[in-house]
């Protein structure tokens, strides 16, 4: 029997057909980028594990050994993959940084929200839009024709070195913690200000007492994403920051960083070699501490949200 | 010191970062745009870059960073537009589109260049395909797509509920509400994100040096076919993009006028960025007039 409104009532509707279509296309969508993300991990690790694994390097020599010379062996034999210059290199940058970068974000945010208001606004928003939009090699191209020369001028040497990369990346990494500090003091309620008003207390005083303290969660936020970018900021570090593989004792001497060593190395060893597993060992440790700026980040959210 | 003193100082010291700030930006562009632009000139957008004379221009790298960008826009717009889609209307309040949503902020966190060497190690070299303006775009895809996504769920979210219940009262499914009412309606907060998007890739250097690679073959811009090696078009071409050649010629120094081709080169991609970012605004209000009808 064939009944017409018996079959639509059990077939699927055109519509209905066209929702499992469009939920499974979206489902699909996102499983690729967190596949994705599982093979990132997954590849950059089993390549960054083999300098240990199939080479026989130590893990804590290769933290702690103050030689980076893959190509060469030491007296004891071993190969002389010592990772600490460039570790160093990458702390000392972003921890410079950061602290430079800090005040000026703080202020920024300040003037944007508590003291020039609206106008204030209008300004700087611009300001840091644009800042953040020039490109990083424009920023390294000014590093390298302005700031290494100021530098230079100043404290002798060359000019490249750790001072030149913490002045870089202190410009590039401001917008970030501007802009992120900006949204947790507007989130301070606007009765804190209010009630610290009527106790007689000076704009000042509601700033660095109230609103700084009630923002705090928000404002490290800030700033650990500022470092956590300071700390993956590769070609313009690279080229003000000299490229030399000690152990960096002065911040005007040329020293690396785990991201400068990567671009420069990368193209100059031959896959499958000691240097060249070395190098993706250092990959390893950069994507190891984005994690965990990352868990720092979430930290401080949760953190933050307790004690409210 | 009175109270009154101290917050007249900190008001004084605030205004004074303030303007340390701005004339930083101001001292950049300046510096840019004063040098770079007097270099900037119809022969050296259309010549090609030279290695060891000067008077090179950047006609193929130009190209290159435009051809990329289109590339891997084609890739990432469709989706992020679908996996925001799946996060802001689909996903159920559960551990697991808590991890999806983990896994997604930490791709937007790697650095750049640990982006381009997994593309490096996986596009380049397992699937064989080399230095080429393909395995560029793919990385590329890779560093945007988290950041496109995160725009696509957070435009479609500010949308109002009542939206959906009326697409619903209207008999229309979930699917049919969100591209037929919720779209359209956040159009210009995604064309916006797009927009910035594409400002963010076209500056990007650090995910290009090992995927598209450094070097640029020289190209016959009278060939279209891309099935030729010297065609703009061919994706399997290595392609040495704008900010990559700034990189490039500043890390070897062994052009003459290295400083005229970087400031000029820097002054076009700073204008690049300036005009995207412009066009994202004006757009994005534009369209938003144009399809709400609100003024």
């Amino acid at each position: 029997m064939n009944d017409p409104i018996r079959e639509s009532m059990l077939k699927k509707s055109k519509a209905a057909k066209r929702e499992t279509f469009g939920k499974t296309i979206s489902f699909l969508a996102i499983a690729v980028i967190v596949a994705v993300v599982a093979a990132i991990f997954y590849f950059v690790a089993s390549k960054g594990i083999s300098t240990f694994t199939q080479n026989g390097v130590n893990f804590w020599d290769f933290l702690t050994g103050s030689t980076w010379n893959p190509g060469s062996k030491g007296a004891d034999g071993k190969p002389l993959v010592g990772a600490l210059p460039m570790i160093l290199g990458s702390f000392f940058v972003t921890i410079l940084a950061a602290i430079i970068a800090t005040p000026f974000a703080i202020a920024a945010a300040i003037f944007m929200t508590e003291v020039a208001g609206k106008k204030g606004t209008k300004i700087l928003q611009p300001v840091i839009e644009l800042l953040v939009g020039i490109p990083s090699v424009v920023y390294g191209f000014i590093g390298l024709s302005v700031v290494v020369p100021f530098v230079r001028s100043i404290f002798g040497g060359t000019g490249f070195g750790i001072l030149a990369g913490t002045f870089v990346l202190f410009v590039m990494i401001l917008p970030t913690v501007t802009s992120m500090t900006v949204d947790s003091l507007r989130s301070v309620p606007r009765h804190y200000r209010e009630a610290s008003y009527a106790l007689a207390a000076t704009r000042w005083q509601t700033i660095y007492k109230v609103i700084l303290r009630s923002a705090m969660p928000g404002i490290l936020t800030a700033i650990v994403f500022g470092m956590a970018r300071a700390f993956g900021e590769a070609l313009a570090v690279q080229m003000v920051i000299g490229n030399a593989f000690t152990v960096p004792n002065s911040l005007t001497t040329p020293a690396s960083t785990l991201t400068s060593v990567l671009t420069m190395g990368m193209g100059n060893s031959v896959m499958g070699t000691l240097s060249n597993n070395a190098l993706w060992s250092l990959a390893l440790i950069l994507l190891m501490m984005s994690l965990i700026f990352n868990l720092v980040i979430r930290w401080i959210g949760n953190k933050g949200g307790n004690t409210k | 010191m009175s109270p009154k003193r101290v917050d007249k100082i900190a008001t004084g010291v605030i205004y004074a970062m303030a303007v340390i700030i701005v004339m930083i930006l101001v001292a950049l562009l300046a510096y840019i745009l004063i040098n770079g632009l007097p270099h900037v000139s119809w022969s050296f957008i259309v010549s090609p870059s030279r290695v060891f004379e000067a008077g090179g221009g950047i006609a193929a790298q130009l190209f290159n960073s435009f051809y990329l960008l289109v590339l891997s826009m084609i890739i990432s717009i469709p989706l992020s537009i679908l996996a925001g889609i799946f996060l802001s209307e689909y996903a159920p309040k559960n551990k697991l589109t808590d991890f999806v949503r983990t896994a997604i902020e930490i791709l937007s966190s790697l650095p750049s260049v640990v982006v381009g060497l997994f593309g490096f190690l996986v596009f380049v070299i397992q699937f064989k395909i080399g230095f080429s303006i393909i395995s560029g775009a793919l990385s590329l895809t890779l560093f945007n797509l988290p950041l496109l996504t995160r725009n696509v769920e957070e435009s479609l979210q500010s949308i109002h509920f009542t939206q959906r219940e009326a697409g619903y009262a209207l008999g229309l499914s979930r699917w049919e509400t969100v591209t037929r009412v919720i779209i359209p309606e956040a159009l210009p907060s995604l064309i916006t994100g797009i927009i910035l998007g594409a400002g963010r890739v076209f500056g990007e250097a650090a995910a290009l040096i090992y995927t598209a690679g450094q070097s640029s073959p020289a190209l016959n811009f009278s060939n279209w076919n891309p099935l030729y090696i010297n065609s703009p078009l061919n994706p399997f071409r290595p392609a040495e993009t704008l900010a990559v050649h700034i990189w490039k010629i500043n890390g070897e120094g062994i052009i003459p006028d290295l400083n005229a081709v970087s400031t000029a080169s820097s002054a076009i991609l700073i204008l690049a960025v300036l005009i995207f970012n412009l066009i994202a605004r004006s757009w994005g209000r534009r369209l938003y007039k144009r399809l709400t009808g609100a003024n």
